[in-house]
């Protein structure tokens, strides 16, 4: 019986606490910066492009919501001639960013993107392509890639050694 | 001419008042809620929220009522009336201020529980005519538990009647002037409080509809207008008990400075805001449970109350 009154005091007391909500329209709330929100797709510390159209993430994603279009450029280096995300069936898992070999695709803590038009939800590259470097800035695939590529022969990039000469291994 | 428009009035100001008390309940109880969980509640629509009342009803008028096919037609649409006539019908001899009351009846007392009473076919009648198990269960056990507490809500009442020797609520009222019956008449009051809050069916005594266990027991099956009368109905009824609790036990308008009408609404509001209190605070407890504590405990006590009570206002005449 006392514990009956004990609660009722207890409760009572929490009428002059902080309040827990957020008011969010007008507040908003700390959002981590791993947060998995709206998807970009970042370019290097260089300007360029990250994303090399390998697949990867529109393999990954469950609900087959990312579909690009490969090609390449003068120099042999790939890009994604299209690059289409479908947010109406986007689940914010965050697959694609862990499948992105590139760090190019990436989530970000932002999560404001309601759209009275369902059509409006589909994402073009446009959409998504942002000028920075995002959450590593200085990560830059085709410097580290023992890739050639125009400009950039094997052996040069970084931490690579220069090839081996095999005429040199001759016994 | 004046004299026949005066009992009208009455009439109209008391409605007015209990049915957008009632009304307005559903936004007080939120927001009072909200704030013993560290919430906000409701503040959104129109000044501190308070269009959620207007919002929620129009919603409630504007949905589809719907009579499920297995039911029993005049039964299902008769109970939300009966819960909604009774609450009102009590409220005609509650006296808001000296004399101003609907009906000043010399057994008013028994008329108020009466009513409430009469309540309870409410909502055994909508179980029943449900026609669906958890429905039936819900009325069930509102039948057990209203023959339960309504025994010693009587009987606690008692000793009140025999300190102010009156039924009349305003002769019981009156007799407060000296000091407030809840200071003599403590048991009564508190046994009196456990049995109002189970009369009105609310946390922690809302067996009836117990919604982790009957769904919603007895408006399981109502919508629309339906289920809004059975919410009306209980709001009213908390209304009800705690103006009785106001007018029996608390001095109903008497207090220093402010007009009586006003201090009758201090004391009912405050008995209002204790019920949203207790659901907030307080689980509701097993079946076997409520129905032990009604019987082994709170009705003995009552009997006791009774007695002590009567032995000594005759020791005292």
């Amino acid at each position: 019986m006392l514990s009956l009154l004990r609660s009722l005091w207890e409760v009572f007391r929490h009428a002059f606490h902080k309040r827990e909500t957020i008011q969010y329209p007008e507040e908003k709330p700390y959002l981590a910066p791993r947060y998995r929100g709206r998807i970009i797709l970042t370019r290097d510390p260089d300007g360029g492009e990250r994303c090399v159209a390998c697949n990867l993430c529109a393999v990954a994603c469950p609900v087959d919501c990312i579909s690009l279009q490969a090609t390449e450029d003068e120099h042999g280096r790939r890009y994604p001639e299209f690059f289409r995300i479908n947010f109406s069936r986007c689940i914010f898992c965050g697959f694609c960013e862990e499948a992105c070999p590139t760090y190019a695709i990436q989530l970000t803590p932002d999560f404001e993107m309601g759209e009275y038009n369902r059509q409006n939800l589909v994402y073009e590259k446009k959409d998504l392509l942002v000028d920075g470097p995002g959450k590593y800035p200085d990560y830059n695939f085709w410097r580290i890639a023992g890739v050639a590529i125009g400009g950039k022969d094997k052996g040069q990039a970084e931490n690579e050694t220069a090839p081996v000469d095999l005429h040199s291994l001759l016994p | 001419m004046m004299a026949n428009l005066y009992p009208l009035l009455i009439i109209a100001v008391v409605l007015f008042i209990v049915l957008n008390l009632a009304a307005g309940l559903i936004w007080v109880e939120r927001r009072l809620l909200a704030l013993w969980q560290d919430r906000y509640g409701p503040n959104r629509v129109g000044p501190f929220g308070l269009g959620q009342v207007l919002a929620d009803s129009v919603k409630l008028f504007t949905k589809e009522d719907w009579i499920p096919p297995f039911a029993d037609k005049g039964v299902f649409v008769l109970a939300p009336g009966i819960i909604v006539a009774t609450a009102l019908l009590s409220f005609a001899v509650i006296p808001l201020a000296p004399g101003f009351v609907v009906a000043d009846l010399n057994i008013g007392l028994l008329f108020l529980l009466a009513m409430s009473s009469l309540g309870v076919y409410s909502v055994v009648l909508a179980g029943w005519a449900s026609n669906n198990k958890y429905s039936l269960l819900g009325g069930i056990r509102a039948s057990a538990q209203m023959l339960s507490y309504e025994v010693f809500m009587g009987l606690s009442l008692l000793g009140v009647v025999i300190q102010a020797g009156s039924f009349r609520l305003t002769d019981i009222v009156e007799a407060q002037h000296k000091v407030w019956f809840v200071v003599p008449q403590f048991l009564g009051f508190v046994l009196f409080l456990i049995a109002g809050v189970a009369e009105t069916r609310r946390l922690p005594f809302d067996l009836a509809e117990a919604e982790s266990e009957l769904i919603a027991g007895f408006h399981s099956e109502y919508s629309g207008m339906k289920f809004g009368m059975f919410f009306v109905g209980e709001y009213m009824a908390v209304i009800l008990i705690s103006a009785a609790l106001a007018l029996l036990y608390f001095g109903g308008w008497l207090g220093p400075v402010l007009p009586a009408g006003l201090w009758f609404a201090i004391k009912t509001l405050a008995f209002i805001c204790l019920f949203i209190l207790l659901r907030a605070a307080l689980p509701r407890p097993r079946f076997d449970q409520l129905m032990l504590w009604g019987w082994k405990y709170l009705l003995p006590l009552a009997l006791i109350n009774i007695l002590v009570t009567g032995a000594v206002v005759l020791a005292l005449r």
